[in-house]
């Protein structure tokens, strides 16, 4: 075999391996995934024959409606994890932005325009810790934690520590939390449309691939050119502001504003976007896996409550299920490396 | 050339001394991957006994199996002549066998006295620390080194003190068997030659080195033997006084390297003038800077660690503010308010630090190469084009030779050369006019080192010009046409082709003498 032969042998054979890597590169990439899914489905198949009640289309709305605002906070946080940041502050914006709204309808203001006021003052709060973070030098987990505090203070405030009574709002209004079109909730449509968005823009937009460069390494990605501090105010914003969309999709549900609300989400919304796959230490997440995390979550608590089991056990269950899914990824990561 | 035949360690029937150490018949193996089949070495009582190989022959393998790290899967350690099994780095400290890592592993926020003697803390019972004496001790122990205060954090020390404080920790540990995995890979010139002293008078002591390094002029200077591992198989054991750095060379790569560095260009009129800087200051490490790149050279920096090198060079591509002075690029002067001006303009930077900032460990090769320019990827809505992101990889890394499973695959899978390259295909990813390397063959293999540097040769010949940052002397000098040499924040000198030599580029860094046009004007006025 003449050298040149050879050569061209050992391309054939590096093209072959190379397709054969891709496959396994894809399975791997969607392996939490559909780790996720397969856990999902059994505990509804368990729970099905423990529950009459469980496989009802009541039932699955009633979860999907509990976990679809929640879920469009999720959305927000994967990527700020992705970007190597954390917001403890969620919690207290969404419910900021709900009682914002809520005063200004109060005040006189069309519920429409007081919700985009709303969302717009959320906005702000993550443009504020943004600047903390990028221009000052604060860490994430300190400046959220600050504003978590903070937030919550002014929502106490701006209430007086009472609840806002909303019922008044218009019926176009509240339709958008509690109506639905064709038996499918709005707020299920919301949450997809959402989810849908920014599931693909992370995967294909120029602008979130930024995202993924600087949550894998700050450092090479300045190195690239990458203005690493633009990117992460940029998300630190975003973060905010769909916890305040959140927010006014709150109100409209409940058509009140509790200065008390969302009290201890973010734990919650963080546990969900790590089940999911996402990594405190910043590059990795996806959306789609963030989601599936929140739906366990959501499930499981469901069965919980059809098994009646108390709601002082829900959790310390739920904590388990985060140290597990952890534990069984930093034992894969230590297996594949 | 003759083959000149390696000779058998010559001591093997005659003396009877049982080596310190000695591995017989090793073997490891990673997964489906063998790091190590069936290898053998010998340690004589107070030599130092150079271990050679490419990254990925299993030198690092067989130094963490000796120092506990790792355990064999088959073959047998012999201490002293008795066989031993070393379960973990404590054991193989009460052994008396130390490992200076080529990481640093220290605790950054610690002081230097309380790392030098982690050891001895760990081990203490009493309660409290003395630590007046602490200090002390440590001070000894470091001032054997380089006077560093052993008060002073480690983070807040540059990386090649910290490799001498990891130096100095082992030092401590009162050891039979120094095992030091490339010390001077993070060393200035100085200190490596204040190391190589430490190093043979440990030899004298009694103590038996192990000394693993790139670079084959430290080997012949320092070292007894030499042993060379390849594939994860051993070659061959010499002394040193009968072998020669060719000679390791060959064993090493299991090829003739008829030439390690690439022809340089034929001395003719300079091409056009592609980047100059005049007066470029940062008002603060450096100043005054002048020079120039025409096409087609292979322009070298030197100097020591610290004298403002990758300053200089980051500054002129904006990724550090300049207090004043101009850049002038392709015959357009440039105003860089940050690094993603100079990409734009087509001056790009390759860092020294591979892994901290060239590139991104954990994302697939495609992405790392299109880093630098997403927007030539990017269609009309925003939309990354990944048909073309993969074109691109692909493209760049075949031209480039990056051995890989595929262009999805994460560049932590890569061996280090395999990294540099995919680090340098992003460079080339936007065509660029210039590339400033900062320590572009660092810690990667023989054989990867001589492909880089012929690929810098062949990109020099296509007009872009390279300007290569470089600690190591033979590289300044087998591969640039020119090297200008800094020193403490001001360009102490340029040496052209027919000047370039170690001692005149040591010479002008060390500040022994300046540049000859200074000299001969200083003669001048005199």
């Amino acid at each position: 075999m003449s050298p040149r032969e050879a050569g061209e042998t050992l391309m054939h054979a590096e093209i072959k391996a190379d397709g054969a890597r891709r496959i396994n590169f894809a399975r791997l990439a969607s392996m939490r995934e559909a780790g996720l899914i397969v856990i999902i489905l059994a505990l509804c198949i368990a729970m099905s024959f423990a529950s009459p009640h469980f496989l009802t289309w009541g039932n699955f709305r009633a979860m999907l409606m509990s976990f679809s605002i929640e879920g469009i906070v999720v959305v927000g946080m994967t990527i700020l994890l992705i970007v190597g940041g954390i917001d403890l502050s969620v919690g207290s914006v969404v419910c900021f932005s709900m009682v914002v709204s809520g005063a200004l309808f109060l005040a006189g203001l069309d519920p429409w325009t007081a919700s985009l006021i709303g969302i717009g003052v959320s906005a702000l709060i993550g443009a504020a810790m943004g600047f903390f973070v990028t221009v000052v030098g604060l860490n994430h987990f300190i400046t959220s934690l600050a504003a978590m505090v903070i937030v919550r203070g002014l929502c106490l405030v701006i209430t007086k520590g009472t609840p806002l009574s909303l019922f008044t709002l218009p019926p176009a209004f509240k339709a958008v939390g509690q109506g639905s079109f064709h038996g499918l909730p709005y707020v299920i449509i919301i949450f997809v449309v959402v989810v849908a968005i920014f599931d693909f823009l992370l995967r294909r937009a120029t602008a979130f691939r930024k995202v993924f460069y600087t949550g894998s390494n700050e450092k090479a990605a300045q190195f690239s050119g990458i203005k690493t501090k633009q990117v992460k105010f940029w998300v630190t914003v975003l973060c905010s502001t769909l916890a305040g969309f959140a927010g006014v999709i709150y109100m409209a549900r409940f058509g009140a504003a509790t200065p008390t609300f969302g009290a201890g989400m973010e734990l919650n919304i963080i546990a969900a976007a790590v089940i999911g796959g996402a990594s405190l230490n910043g590059g990795s997440g996806t959306i789609f896996g963030a989601i599936l995390g929140m739906a366990l979550l959501s499930v499981v608590t469901s069965s919980l409550i059809l098994l009646d089991v108390s709601v002082y056990w829900q959790d310390m269950i739920k904590g388990c299920i985060l140290l597990a899914a952890v534990s069984i990824d930093h034992f894969l990561h230590r297996k594949k490396s | 050339m003759s083959p000149s035949h390696s000779q058998r360690p010559s001591q093997e029937h005659g003396v009877t001394e049982t080596p310190i150490l000695e591995i017989r018949g090793l073997s490891k193996a990673f997964g489906p991957v063998k790091a190590l089949s069936d290898v053998r070495f010998e340690l004589k009582r107070g030599e130092i006994h150079a271990l050679c190989g490419e990254n990925g022959a299993g030198k690092s393998t067989l130094m963490n199996m000796i120092a506990g790290v790792l355990q064999p899967d088959h073959g047998e350690i012999l201490i002293d002549g008795t066989r031993v099994s070393i379960p973990s780095p404590s054991a193989a400290q009460r052994l008396g066998i130390a490992l200076v890592h080529q990481e640093i592993a220290l605790c950054q926020d610690a002081t230097v006295a309380e790392n030098i003697y982690m050891a001895a803390i760990n081990a203490r019972r009493a309660p409290l620390m003395n630590f007046n004496r602490l200090y002390a001790e440590a001070q000894k122990v470091m001032d054997l080194l380089a006077p560093i205060p052993v008060r002073t954090r480690v983070a807040d020390l540059s990386i090649s003190n910290q490799q001498l404080v990891e130096i100095a920790k082992a030092l401590t540990l009162d050891c039979k068997v120094l095992m030091l995995d490339e010390p001077t890979a993070a060393l200035t010139e100085s200190e490596a030659q204040r190391l190589f002293a430490i190093v043979r008078g440990l030899r004298d002591r009694g103590i038996s080195v192990v000394y693993i390094s790139h670079r084959m002029a430290e080997i012949f200077s320092l070292c007894d033997r030499v042993t060379v591992f390849r594939d994860g198989h051993y070659v061959a054991t010499d002394p040193i006084a009968q072998s020669s750095p060719d000679d390791v060379v060959r064993k090493m790569v299991g090829r003739e390297i008829t030439q390690l560095y690439p022809d340089k260009l034929a001395p003719q009129e300079p091409g056009r003038l592609l980047l100059s800087v005049e007066g470029l200051s940062d008002g603060d490490r450096f100043s005054g800077v002048n020079l120039e790149l025409h096409a087609g050279e292979i322009l070298g920096i030197g100097g020591l660690i610290g004298a403002g090198r990758s300053e200089i060079a980051q500054t002129i591509c904006g990724l550090r503010p300049a207090a004043s002075g101009t850049v002038t690029l392709d015959g357009k002067a440039l105003h860089i308010r940050s690094y993603s001006d100079a990409v734009k303009a087509g001056l790009v930077y390759l860092s020294e630090d591979r892994k901290g900032s060239g590139v991104f460990l954990d994302m697939p090769i495609a992405a790392n190469v299109s880093a630098l320019d997403l927007g030539k990827l990017t269609g009309s809505l925003g939309m990354l084009d990944r048909k073309a992101e993969d074109r691109q990889a692909s493209d760049l890394t075949r031209q480039l030779g990056v051995r890989m499973a595929g262009i999805d695959a994460r560049v932590s899978t890569l061996s280090g050369g395999n990294q540099q390259k995919v680090a340098i295909a992003k460079q080339l990813s936007i065509d660029p006019k210039v590339i400033i390397m900062d320590e572009p063959t660092r810690g990667i293999d023989v054989g990867a080192k001589v492909e880089i540097h012929r690929l810098l040769r062949q990109l020099a010949a296509k007009s872009t010009g390279i300007i290569v940052i470089s600690s190591e002397l033979p590289e300044l000098i087998g591969l640039c046409d020119r090297v200008m040499v800094v020193r403490e924040g001001k360009i102490a000198g340029e040496l052209g082709a027919d000047e370039l030599g170690e001692e005149a580029i040591i010479m002008l860094a060390s500040g022994v003498r300046n540049s000859s046009n200074q000299e001969k004007q200083a003669q001048n006025v005199a």
